[in-house]
């Protein structure tokens, strides 16, 4: 008591004297450096103002009434080493505060805004609120938010994501730490995630995906599951979302349960349906959606031991616009020269032809286990089944068989080792065995596109973690990979030949010949060597510098060795050549970032130069009985792609937020010395936020978007004979669209009208304007314009 | 199958309530060989694959005016692939005359070869052939119709003027506008065939 009144005296004699303003509250977070789970009974204590506080069950922790001016804080924890953080207050400030958590001694107290992977790592993340808004749609439109992310889109239902116009079997996309493998390679190969189901998203750009795999040329996606604290509580959510676009929505409910003894478990459902959206003159007939997801896990979570079992199951039933099926380079030419899709019928929710068909099951466990004065060893095994039909239009009693059936395995075993009981020095190293079969199964009545095949990979990696001082870290790591792959395939002699095979890979003829086709057993084994480098230097309290660097190699996809036929959506023949080998990436990223609510930025040049790139042009016209096709093939380049990444927060009013992106890239193929062809092209975006916490945590925003067009394109146009008006005509596939510019607004608020609880009000716009564009990355751009506007409604009620 | 016993797996476990590390790495090691004897069980599948069921190697067009038979043909045996086709014409059409034409599709990479004719004659609504000439006085009319009495193409009659040489395109449409203004233009549609003859008339 006698210590408070003489702690208020010297309050009020600081007050009297300085007349400063002593008004400002310091929330804060205390959470586990290692698991992120929170810290209960963390003692907190300001030493200069002798104020102390405990942090709650959440880890949180509370002190109100602070002067402007300097704060010199002490986190202590049993079992945890005390270290004091100084910073100056200046205005209501919220200290998320990790603590190195360790058996008996604790390491290291982090102040972090943001937690990231690895401290040296080059990423941008996306928190559940933002996952929260992309309910009803995919992975792809959630990361175009972030800057240096694109999409390749087919329609606007199957988006890619693209990191630094890389894509496809160049990203690694791990959901709750399995790798996806659901034919990544295609194009037009959406990924099979649920994005509902995760609760953070991050992208990593940088180096710091060696622990994931050899060839993240492009980048790293990792979508991660929520940690839960270790406490008695039953809690879920439900969101509904309607939109005016489609006719159609989602809806999304969670249920998880947790225990004191560290036991939890958590059920998800989600359903989704779109019938034809709309462009803003036609409807864009067939290009509606169904999805039906779900994912369940348990688990237990300790400081010493722990496990996790999850399983989703995702079913996408994805429309591709009808007037995108085309006969041949004369009904390409005339849907380039046409303003109109050919069909654009009235709205419907059916899903016709062509329509692709997927299930994918995801299972794993995983178990963990931290070893005294030693580190932490974690065993995952996990499996997942793709089954893959695309239906086309097909004449007679074809049309509904699939024309591809591919049925995908893959199963793997990783574990993982944590040394971490040295301080400033931690090891990370593992292994990973994988096994894959792929069953182009029969009965399509149509030649598969990629053949069965058995494919055997082992890995083995090691990181170190080193802090030169308590400003600087070093990240370095190594990789090892080999890759086997067993194919079986029928090529047509005439191909074989054709391609030199017969010469070439003799030892993959089995001798026998069926009619015009021979059968052959294609193997090729890879070993791969990959690398990274990662330096992170702190100043100024907010300020960071990052520099990765890594090496990369890919081993081909099944579609760049063995793809061969007519693709219909693009009028043209793809083929696969067995003599593509594997391309190597030296990247080097930087980012200089500023993380401050006032003023916060960073600024991430990047250069990547890819030898052997492995890309897809179009070489020559062949002459079949449809008519004339380009013939597209798979060859290999020296590449390079280089950009910056620019992102800003700033406070510009009391309530008001200012956000901005820009992003530049070029990509050459060295080569040929021309560009590099489906490069994303120069995009800023603004926005603008107004919050008031004080009136149902309202929330408005407008932004605006603008993608300039690709001037920068190889030019790839051919010319061909059209019969019917006897003239050659030209076939511009290269041309890009114009530039775009798209407005969108949202809105949010919460309210409390149960015992507990809340719900949460949102009213969204997009496209604004109802802008009629076509975006370059949409291989449907020559057939029909994208989305009009949409108006939405959210309503997401948490009990 | 494997998501079941997965599951049946994780129940038991559950039941030991207490968790073991040592036991969840052998729990590892059995589902890991599990998984490896199931598929390998499975790797007996060299199925092979599919003839393709919609393919059209062969467009043969037949004029008959009595005992004059003129055959033009234009096969591509292997489809998508490199191979080029070939174009046959029996001989010359006969100046002033006119002929019956029927147009057949095959696929002759089966044995018995597959006709495709009766196929696009089931599904007529659907068809319909276009015929493009660059021949003077060259004329050539549908004679058949659909189920819903448009123009289809499979019967025609073929009517030549004075002598000269040109080419002669037959196109077949999927999914066309119907009715439409009788181009393979102004259909639309997506092509399954498009193939050029040059023929002389004498």
């Amino acid at each position: 008591m006698q210590k408070l009144l003489i702690f208020c005296a010297f309050l009020l004699c600081f007050y009297n004297t300085k007349a400063q303003n002593c008004t400002y509250s310091l929330k804060g977070k205390v959470t586990d450096f290692h698991d992120n789970t929170s810290i209960v009974s963390a003692s907190i204590h300001i030493v200069n103002l002798n104020k102390f506080a405990t942090s709650n069950f959440d880890g949180e922790f509370v002190f109100n009434n602070l002067c402007e001016g300097k704060l010199t804080i002490e986190i202590k924890h049993i079992a945890c080493e005390t270290k004091r953080i100084v910073f100056t207050l200046t205005k209501d400030t919220f200290k998320e505060i990790s603590l190195e958590h360790h058996l008996e001694e604790l390491k290291e107290v982090v102040v972090k805004t943001n937690t990231k992977t690895e401290v040296t790592s080059i990423e941008q993340s996306l928190k559940k609120e933002v996952i929260t808004n992309f309910t009803d749609k995919s992975l792809g439109d959630a990361l175009n938010t972030i800057s240096g992310v694109s999409s390749l889109n087919t329609g606007n239902t199957i988006v890619k994501p693209m990191i630094h116009g890389l894509h496809s079997s160049r990203l690694l996309i791990i959901n709750n730490n399995v790798r996806m493998f659901d034919q990544e390679w295609g194009d037009e190969h959406a990924p099979n995630i649920d994005i509902n189901a995760s609760d953070r998203i991050d992208v990593v750009k940088g180096a710091n995906s060696l622990k994931y795999g050899s060839d993240a040329i492009g980048g790293l996606i990792l979508i991660k599951p929520k940690k839960y604290s270790i406490k008695d509580s039953l809690f879920g959510s439900t969101i509904t979302s309607l939109n005016s676009n489609g006719f159609g929505g989602s809806i999304n409910s969670e249920i998880v349960k947790t225990y004191n003894s560290g036991w939890y478990s958590k059920l998800q459902a989600n359903y989704r349906k779109f019938g034809d959206f709309r462009a803003p003159d036609y409807y864009l007939t067939n290009s509606g959606l169904e999805n039906i997801n779900t994912s369940f896990r348990i688990g237990f979570n300790s400081y010493e031991k722990g496990f996790d079992a999850y399983y989703s199951y995702v079913n996408n039933k994805l429309a591709i616009l009808q007037s995108s099926h085309i006969g041949n380079v004369n009904d390409l030419v005339a849907a380039i020269n046409s303003q109109k899709p050919r069909i654009t019928d009235n709205f419907s929710y059916d899903i016709n032809y062509p329509r692709q068909s997927i299930v994918h099951h995801l299972g794993k466990v995983e178990a963990y286990k931290r070893f005294k004065n030693f580190g932490k060893l974690s065993v995952q095994y996990d499996f997942q089944l793709n089954r893959r039909k695309e239906f086309d239009s097909r004449r007679g009693d074809l049309s509904n068989i699939p024309v591809i059936d591919l049925r995908l395995f893959t199963t793997s075993i990783q574990p993982d080792l944590q040394i971490d009981y040295l301080e400033d020095f931690r090891i990370n190293t593992g292994l990973l065995v994988r096994y894959q079969q792929n069953d182009a199964v029969s009965g399509t009545g149509a030649s598969p596109l990629i053949p069965d095949y058995d494919k055997y990979e082992a890995g083995i990696y090691a990181i170190v973690n080193y802090d030169l001082n308590e400003s600087t870290e070093v990240n370095a790591g190594l990789r090892y990979d080999y890759s086997r792959i067993d194919a079986r395939k029928r090529y047509s002699l005439s191909d074989w030949n054709d391609k030199n095979y017969d010469v070439l890979f003799p030892e993959f003829e089995t001798g026998e010949i069926d009619g015009s086709r021979i059968v052959t057993r294609p193997t090729f084994t890879f070993n791969n060597i990959s690398a990274s480098l990662g330096i992170s230097k702190r100043f100024n309290t907010d300020y960071a510098f990052l520099f990765n660097y890594g090496l990369a190699q890919r081993v081909p996809n099944p579609s760049e060795l063995f793809s061969d036929g007519l693709h219909h959506s693009a009028a043209r023949i793809e083929t696969g050549l067995l003599t593509i080998g594997k391309e190597t990436a030296n990247k080097f990223v930087a980012s200089l970032e500023r993380t401050n609510e006032n003023f916060g930025f960073s600024i991430s040049p990047y250069y990547k130069n890819i030898n052997n790139f492995i890309q897809l042009i179009p070489t020559g016209i062949r002459t079949t009985i449809r008519g004339a096709f380009p013939v597209w093939e798979y060859n290999q380049v020296n590449a390079q792609i280089f950009g910056v990444d620019i992102d800003i927060n700033k406070k510009i009013a009391n309530q008001f937020d200012y956000i901005g992106s820009l992003s530049l890239l070029q990509g050459d193929n060295l080569t040929d010395d021309i560009a590099l062809i489906h490069m994303p092209s120069a995009n800023f975006s603004n926005r603008i936020v107004y919050k008031n916490n004080e009136f149902h945590e309202l929330k408005l925003s407008i932004h605006q978007r603008t993608v300039f067009q690709q001037n920068r394109f190889p030019d790839y146009n051919f010319t061909t004979y059209n019969p019917t008006t006897q003239q050659d005509v030209l076939v511009d596939i290269s041309s890009t669209p114009p530039s775009y510019t798209l407005f969108g607004f949202n809105s949010s608020a919460v309210f409390y009208p149960f015992k507990k609880g809340s719900l949460q009000l949102e009213f969204n716009v997009d496209n604004l304007f109802n802008v009629a564009y076509r975006e370059n990355l949409n291989r449907l751009r020559y057939f029909a314009d994208e989305l009009g506007r949409n108006v939405n409604l959210k309503i997401k009620i948490n009990y | 199958m494997l998501t079941l016993k997965l599951k049946l797996i994780i129940k038991k476990y559950l039941k030991m309530k207490k968790l073991n590390t040592l036991k969840s790495v052998k729990l590892l090691a059995v589902l890991f060989v599990s998984t490896i004897v199931m598929t390998s069980c499975s790797d007996d599948h060299d199925h092979d694959h599919d003839h393709e069921g919609e393919l059209i190697t062969t467009v043969s067009y037949t004029l008959t005016n009595g005992n004059d038979v003129v055959t033009l043909t234009f096969q591509d045996t292997d489809g998508d692939g490199p191979n080029l086709p070939t174009t046959t014409i029996s001989g010359p059409l006969t100046a002033n005359t006119t002929y019956t034409g029927l147009v057949q599709l095959l696929n002759e990479t089966t044995s018995p070869a597959e006709n495709i004719t009766n196929e696009v004659q089931q599904e007529g609504d659907e068809h319909e052939f276009f015929y493009v000439s660059t021949v003077s006085g060259l004329t050539i009319t549908k004679t058949d119709t659909d189920g819903n009495g448009n123009p289809l193409g499979i019967s025609t009659s073929l009517s030549t003027g004075t002598a000269g040489s040109g080419s002669i395109t037959v196109i077949l449409k999927h999914e066309p506008t119907k009715p439409n203004n009788g181009t393979a233009a102004g259909a639309g549609g997506s092509t399954d065939v498009e193939v050029t003859f040059n023929v002389t008339v004498q």
